[in-house]
């Protein structure tokens, strides 16, 4: 590679390359998940570009196909990029001397990954890293998966188009919402949220503008706060509750 | 499966999401220096939002359509059952969307 690519920069690409035998499947899902769900490819292609989280394009995917009401499946991609609130907090210190252009260019390609690889990285130098260069690692990570995955939803598109019916492709979709299910499900409470939520989203099935959904994650959310609480309770109080969310900065993929 | 709204309608959904989602990861990045914490109640919101959003959003698709045993056991539901299995060993997109796909195409071949 040129050697006039700031070092970091080249750092984050190659960070990145082991994450790609993740993330190039769940593009090629994202591509042709929107053939199966009677998007046009420009559509599927312009899912991938504006909104660019990948568990949020496949949620919306999967509510047009089912004819949900729009609003819902705007507010269901809210809500599964919420998660991205706590990445921009815990980010920001680390993008502050930037210019206000350039932070919103990093903030529009921020990801579970780029916001892992590069925290793990910031908080690992602190002193060496000046706060100019600090971007350029990040970069390397954020832009190579945006790359990757406009290219893989372009090629799912291309493949999507060409693939049967009968092989069921679209399948795939609730596979990949289970792939991120089963490691988000990593105690009691976040077991009791997701069955409380499947439970309440198959009984609301039939609720219009499938509110079902909606009512689900946030009675979920609901269980899964209300048994941290007693579980608090239960062990004395002494643990406190300030630090329940350190353990998972990278939920999804 | 395939939607019956017009591209008006979707690219309305695709720009509405793409701004919001954008604000979301702006939020911070933009403000840092007079909101500097997320609030507590919501990191603690946010903590089960994945588990319990996921669950809402899979289990229609796996729910049988009715109560008796022979109509739970359908191709869709075993090939979720192998996911669920490959998500729970590997914990990886990729093996458990294969399985997922296979045990749907075995199980179809089957029943």
């Amino acid at each position: 590679m040129d050697s006039r690519v700031p070092p970091d920069l080249r750092d984050g690409i190659r960070d990145t390359l082991p994450l790609l035998l993740g993330i190039v499947p769940f593009a090629l899902v994202a591509g042709v998940a929107g053939i199966e769900a009677g998007l046009t490819p420009l559509q599927t292609v312009g899912l991938s570009v504006v909104v660019f989280a990948g568990a949020s394009q496949l949620a919306a995917i999967d509510l047009l196909g089912r004819d949900a009401a729009l609003g819902v499946v705007v507010l269901t991609v809210v809500v599964v990029n919420l998660r991205m609130l706590m990445y921009s907090a815990s980010i920001a210190p680390y993008f502050r001397e930037l210019s206000a252009r350039v932070r919103a260019g990093c903030a529009y390609v921020l990801t579970d990954q780029a916001y892992a690889l590069s925290l793990a990285r910031y908080a690992g130098d602190r002193d060496r890293e000046t706060t100019t260069r600090r971007p350029y690692y990040y970069l390397g990570v954020a832009l190579t998966l945006w790359i990757v995955w406009q290219a893989g939803t372009v090629v799912g598109v291309v493949f999507g188009a060409a693939v049967p019916d009968s092989w069921r492709l679209g399948f795939a979709v609730p596979l990949v919402f289970l792939a991120l299910l089963v490691p988000a499900v990593s105690d009691v409470p976040s077991l009791g949220a997701a069955v409380v939520a499947g439970v309440v989203a198959v009984l609301g099935a039939g609720l219009p503008f499938n509110a079902g959904l909606i009512v689900g994650a946030v009675v979920g959310v609901a269980t899964g706060i209300a048994l941290d609480e007693s579980r608090l309770g239960s062990a004395g109080g002494g643990s406190g509750g300030g630090d329940v969310t350190d353990s998972d900065p990278a939920e999804g993929h | 499966m395939a939607t019956s709204y017009g591209p008006l309608s979707i690219w309305a959904v695709i720009v509405a999401g793409g701004l919001a989602t954008f604000a979301i990861r702006l939020s911070f990045i933009h403000l840092f220096g007079r909101v500097d914490e997320v609030p507590p109640w919501l990191e603690r919101a946010l903590v089960y939002v994945p588990a319990a959003v996921l669950a809402a959003l899979v289990a229609p698709d796996f729910a049988p359509a009715s109560a008796t045993v022979e109509a739970a056991l359908t191709p869709e539901l075993l090939g979720g059952a192998a996911a669920v299995a490959a998500a729970w060993r590997t914990e990886d997109v990729l093996w458990t969307v294969a399985a997922g796909m296979v045990g749907l195409h075995v199980a179809r071949f089957l029943l």
